[in-house]
């Protein structure tokens, strides 16, 4: 029987190996390995390094070599890259945009080859990046090629940071690079990048596009090397910024590493991304989903679908389909054009997936795997289904970054919401239901920086991505993502120098009746935990009154109580406007009291005093405003979908105010925070703390629900450590001296803060454009892209 | 319908009925459940998706290929349908559904001994008998559109005698079409019972229902509308009549499968699927034959449950089995026309 015969009556798949041989020529002629990309040319660095080798993980074969840089390659790619900034950073946004544009088009043009290189480096399967990476990674070059060309009107107030340091991670090589590089240089940075060791050839190849697009040197340098050679960027005292991806504990050390340096910081980490699927969802397409979700790349993605929640009544049914699914995967060659799933990236990942997979079955999960042929050499591990594990189970709590995926049932959409956010992490949620209401509750409720409904890892250029809690902060892609690019003008001035102590000399008048301020703790009067008060002086070192010596205690029931207030994330922003300008209403009734005791603090003349006042009332009117107003956006991505980025509180922010200005900035620090629905723990100035103390009770007059504003006053120093180190508090805004603003982020690490520190620097409070509006309110929310196809 | 006829049409079935295909009981059909309907839920975007990364996570090459184009052709419904049609026309239809491939490329191939013929030829009643006479002592059946075709919207009482005219003429598959207006209204109980008279109306042909998909405004209509067909009997369900302005397409094809599956699972029974109008190259119908292995499994990638309902297919497929067989590209004018 001949073959065709044969296949005719079996009507098997055949073999449909992609032809690799061209780029397996351009691996031979850099047979001797590979060199640094430095100030427009290639080049070798010093003899000292050693060299990395890559690997092809479907084989196991060597496919090249190049140097890990050491000290002088980093510094001599970040001088390139601080020498090339001040020209390019001055170039017309539409001259920038020609430069992107033209790497776009480049990409295009050699879109096959990048696909099979990058195949042939990581092992996974070309489908994935002929169809899904390296198209993604034109598009985000054309993307940003516009907003270059749109810099000067749309980020009018806002400039360049500077040479920004990169690093990316090895599960989408060129895809992570373009997340990279494509805004950095659209809006006038330059850039040193350090791709993962696993994977430096695609980007390797990107270095030679760069020099055909005839990009100026300097602006995108790329140097190769491990953990050691990050460490050197993120160092690196010219850096301006560093954007990160990769595991949340590097995320951590990295935190740690720029505190204090004034380094802006963009981290995109891991994940336990929850896939719910509803009892009223398409199964079929449910399940079809989850194949996108957590067997794309092999598992190996940091927003992957890798707790699936299944409503019980239909949990075995959609066992039983995902079982079937599985059945027909095919696992092999990647560069197959008909597989499904390629190699792990390095045998070291895959004992580590299987180390954990083993740990899970043991504390209770029951490990399922379908009986596929699995190829005779390199580092492959089967699609597994773990079910039955409880969220108590390693599997379903760490991430595992491979083909596994954990089941568990819930019986309601609120013990669903429950089982998706009882985790470290935030990055990514999926929600399957034909029922829109329902659909879009669940992604409200869900704590994720992406959700899609209906629909699983969609990404786009225009869009933007990036994680809650510690998946990391900042956005990638979108106008959200452009910001992490850019800096607000003038936002700071010189750093200040904190004036002398003032002695308290005086004592408390007799005459007067005794007034003793307390904490304002969960709407409540409090007295601090341990009983104690200080003196706070007048400016000219008279007493001028005692305020609660507050400690740790305090800081841990202050956050409690804001804990307990979360309804007010999701109070309208009418009904949050309402109080606002309730609160600016009785504080107004007051403004006689609050002068005097401005003049009596501060030693500011009557005008001034008054002023101030004027301009707090004005303040509070203006977040009003803005409580209603701070839009999200809809996004336009190319598919048939809407794509909504909504901005969200972030939770419980501690806030930790300055000296100056001390009424207009202690009410010009929290109020942003709770207009946009967040709950603030305030340790407001030590030295001016009777103007917050005063002002709790215009709180108490309007309305403002318990917990949602809470102030403890007290020696600054014992109460900030405690609110930076606080895992409850998840983000921290500070004005301080350099020393505590390096602290504050160096503690923040642990749950990864969103921190906002003013490095001792002066801010004009007065200011509406460095004192008030988008910035703080940006500070202040979360951006949410929740994706929603259509069609019937 | 004269006993006669309908004892012909048995033993015709049985002599042509091969080993492999005996295990296929008939589904009869079962009450109207509403449950089911309910139940099924549609999300096109999903279904969009799933044929967008298919076409890109599987495909076939070389010999492959060539045998499963081959195998296309074994599940073809080659199919006249046109206002000039005559006696002559769909002779020489029948003619290319017995020798679909030139005889020296199937040899080329190593296909000579498979005795490849399409599924069946499919024609308007007027030319049922042509047909039978055309294909007598061949396994090749005898497809008749019905029940006011293409519109549906003859007389009740009209359609059932059509049926029964063809079946009486030597029809040995009937292709009827629903009544949209019952999809349309959510009349779920007129459209089982007009599917059920007319699965009664055609006793031992096999009844192809079609839903007209282009016509019923939503996808989850679809599904709907393929769970009450297979409920009221059909043995296959079948996308278009090739008349709409949108006939079929992949993602509905998706729909209609899965419905076949979900049908399977509750009832044991084993419903066929019949996409049709618009299936014009060699591509596209690997696709679908892709889908059916996927979807339902290879068991499906028989003339039994799958047909392409095609005029133009053929041609298309024959070009690329002569550059399968030769390295060299093809003209049209090289295969014999049907």
């Amino acid at each position: 029987m001949s073959n065709v015969a044969e296949i005719f009556e079996t009507m098997e798949y055949g073999p449909a190996p992609e032809d690799a041989s061209y780029v397996r020529d351009w691996l031979k002629a850099k047979s001797a390995g590979f060199e640094h990309f430095i100030n427009g040319g290639f080049t070798r660095g010093g003899a000292d390094q050693p060299m990395i080798e890559s690997h092809n993980p479907a084989t196991g074969d060597k496919l090249a070599a190049f140097p890990a840089a050491g000290e002088a390659e980093v510094n001599a790619a970040v001088d390139a890259a601080k020498a090339a900034f001040p020209k390019w950073s001055k170039l017309s946004g539409h001259q920038r945009a020609k430069y992107l544009y033209a790497l776009a088009r480049l990409i295009q043009k050699n879109s096959r080859f990048l696909a099979i290189l990058e195949t042939l480096d990581n092992g996974k399967p070309v489908r994935e990046t002929r169809d899904i990476d390296i198209p993604l990674v034109a598009r985000h070059f054309y993307h940003h090629a516009g907003w270059a060309q749109l810099q000067e009107t749309e980020f009018s107030d806002y400039e360049p940071l500077g040479p920004v340091g990169q690093i990316i991670p090895w599960n989408f090589p060129l895809l992570m690079l373009a997340w990279k590089i494509a805004p950095a240089i659209a809006m006038g940075n330059t850039v040193v990048l350090k791709p993962a060791e696993y994977t430096s050839l695609t980007a390797l190849y990107f270095a030679e596009l760069c020099k055909e697009a005839q990009l100026p040197p300097g602006v995108v340098n790329i140097i190769t090397g491990a953990g050691e050679t990050g460490s050197l960027i993120v160092n690196h005292p010219d850096i301006a910024k560093i954007a990160f991806t990769g595991s949340t504990d590097v995320g951590r050390i990295i935190r740690r590493q720029t505190a204090g340096s004034g380094k802006k910081l963009s981290l995109e980490l891991g994940g336990k991304s929850p896939f719910i699927i509803f009892e009223d969802a398409d199964l079929d397409g449910a399940v079809e989903g989850l194949v996108d979700a957590i067997w794309f790349n092999q598992g190996q993605v940091c927003c992957a679908g890798s707790r699936l929640l299944v409503e019980e009544s239909v949990a075995d049914k959609v066992t039983e389909k995902i079982k079937r699914r599985l059945e027909a995967f095919r696992i092999g060659d990647p560069l197959d054009k008909a597989v499904d799933m390629g190699a792990i990236v390095d045998p070291v990942q895959r004992d580590r997936i299987q180390e954990l997979v083993k740990q899970g079955e043991k504390e209770g999960g029951e490990v399922w795997c379908p009986d596929l042929k699995m190829p005779e050499i390199g580092c492959f591990y089967p699609p597994t289904l773990i079910s039955g594990v409880s969220p108590s189970n390693v599997v379903a709590r760490e991430e595992i970054f491979g083909p596994v995926l954990t089941s568990m049932s819930f019986r309601t959409l609120k013990e669903a919401i429950d089982l998706a956010n009882n985790s470290r992490y935030g990055l990514a949620a999926t929600i399957w239901s034909e029922n829109v209401n329902r659909a879009l509750e669940a992604a409200a409720m869900v704590k994720a920086g992406v959700v899609w409904i209906n629909t699983t890892n969609g990404f786009d250029a225009a869009c933007g991505f990036g994680g809650y809690r510690e998946s990391g902060f900042g956005r990638e892609g979108g106008r959200e993502g452009v910001y992490e690019y850019v800096k607000l003008k003038k936002e700071w001035g010189e750093v200040e120098t904190p004036p002398p102590a003032v002695e308290v000399t005086g004592a408390p008048s007799v005459v007067e009746i005794d007034q003793t301020p307390k904490q304002f703790i969960g709407g409540k009067q409090k007295r601090p935990d341990w009983a104690r008060t200080m003196p706070v002086a007048a400016h000219d070192g008279s007493y001028a009154g005692r305020v609660s010596l507050g400690n740790r205690k305090d800081i841990r029931d202050a956050v409690e109580a804001a804990f307990k207030a979360e309804s007010w994330g999701a109070t309208t922003g009418h009904a949050r406007a309402q109080i606002l300008y309730f609160i600016a209403e009785n504080f107004s009734k007051r403004a006689d009291e609050f002068t005097k005791r401005l003049m009596q603090l501060t030693g500011a003349t009557r005008g001034k005093a008054r002023a101030e006042v004027d301009a707090t009332v004005s303040r509070l009117f203006a977040y009003g405003a803005w409580a209603d107003k701070y839009d999200g956006l809809a996004h336009s991505p190319p598919q048939r979908n809407v794509v909504l980025a909504m901005n969200e509180p972030i939770g419980i922010i501690g806030v930790v105010c300055p000296d100056a200005s001390p009424l207009l900035s202690f009410v010009s620090m929290w109020a942003p925070a709770v207009a946009m629905g967040n709950r603030v723990v305030v340790v407001p100035s030590e030295r001016h703390a009777l103007l917050a103390t005063d002002f709790y009770q215009v709180l108490e007059t309007s309305d403002v629900p318990a917990g949602v504003v809470n102030i403890v006053t007290g020696e600054r120093a014992p109460l900030v450590k405690t609110l930076a180190e606080h895992d409850q508090v998840e983000a921290i805004w500070h004005h301080g001296a350099p020393e505590e603003s390096q602290f504050v982020e160096a503690a923040s690490a642990d749950n990864l803060k969103r921190v906002w520190t003013n490095q001792g620097r002066a801010r004009d409070w007065k200011s509406p454009h460095a004192g008030e509006g988008r910035e703080f309110l940006r500070h202040a929310s979360e951006v949410k892209n929740i994706w929603l196809p259509y069609g019937d | 319908m004269t006993q006669t006829n309908v004892m012909d049409l048995d033993k015709r079935r049985k002599k042509d009925a091969g080993a492999a295909d005996t295990d296929i009981t008939r589904n009869p059909g079962t009450p109207l459940n509403a449950d089911w309907i309910d139940a099924v839920r549609v999300n096109l975007s999903a279904a969009e998706r799933r044929i967008t990364t298919l076409s890109g996570r599987r495909t076939v090459k070389k010999d492959w290929q060539a045998a499963w184009l081959l195998k296309a052709i074994s599940l073809m419904d080659l199919t006249t349908l046109a206002g000039d049609d005559t006696d002559g026309r769909v002779r020489r239809l029948c003619a290319k559904a017995l020798r679909p491939v030139r005889p020296d490329l199937l040899k080329d191939l190593g296909a000579d001994n498979l005795n490849l013929t399409v599924g069946a030829v499919c024609v308007y009643h007027a030319f049922v008998k042509t047909a039978v006479e055309a294909l007598r002592g061949s396994p090749v059946e005898i497809a008749a559109v019905s029940t006011g075709f293409p519109a549906g919207h003859a007389p009740f009482e009209t359609r059932l005698k059509e049926i029964e005219a063809s079946v009486a003429d030597g029809a040995t598959e009937i292709d009827i079409v629903v009544s949209r207006r019952h999809v349309l209204t959510a009349n779920w109980r007129a459209l089982y019972d007009e599917v059920k008279a007319f699965r009664e109306a055609c006793g031992p042909a096999h009844l192809k229902a079609i839903l007209a998909t282009g016509e019923l405004g939503s996808i989850s209509k679809v599904g709907k509308a393929s769970m009450v067909a297979m409920m009221a009997g059909a043995d296959f369900i079948k996308t278009s009549t090739g008349m709409e302005s949108i006939n079929a397409t992949l993602p509905v094809s998706l729909v209609m499968m899965r419905a076949i599956r979900d049908y399977h699972d509750a009832t044991g029974f084993k419903v066929g699927f019949k996409p049709a109008g618009g299936i014009s190259n060699a591509k596209t119908a690997l696709q679908y034959l892709v889908l059916v292995k996927e979807e339902l499994g290879d068991e499906w990638l028989s003339p039994k449950l799958f047909r392409f309902g095609a005029s133009r297919l053929l041609g298309d497929i024959e070009r690329q089995l002569e550059h399968h067989a030769t390295g060299r590209y093809s003209a049209a004018n090289r295969h014999p026309m049907g």
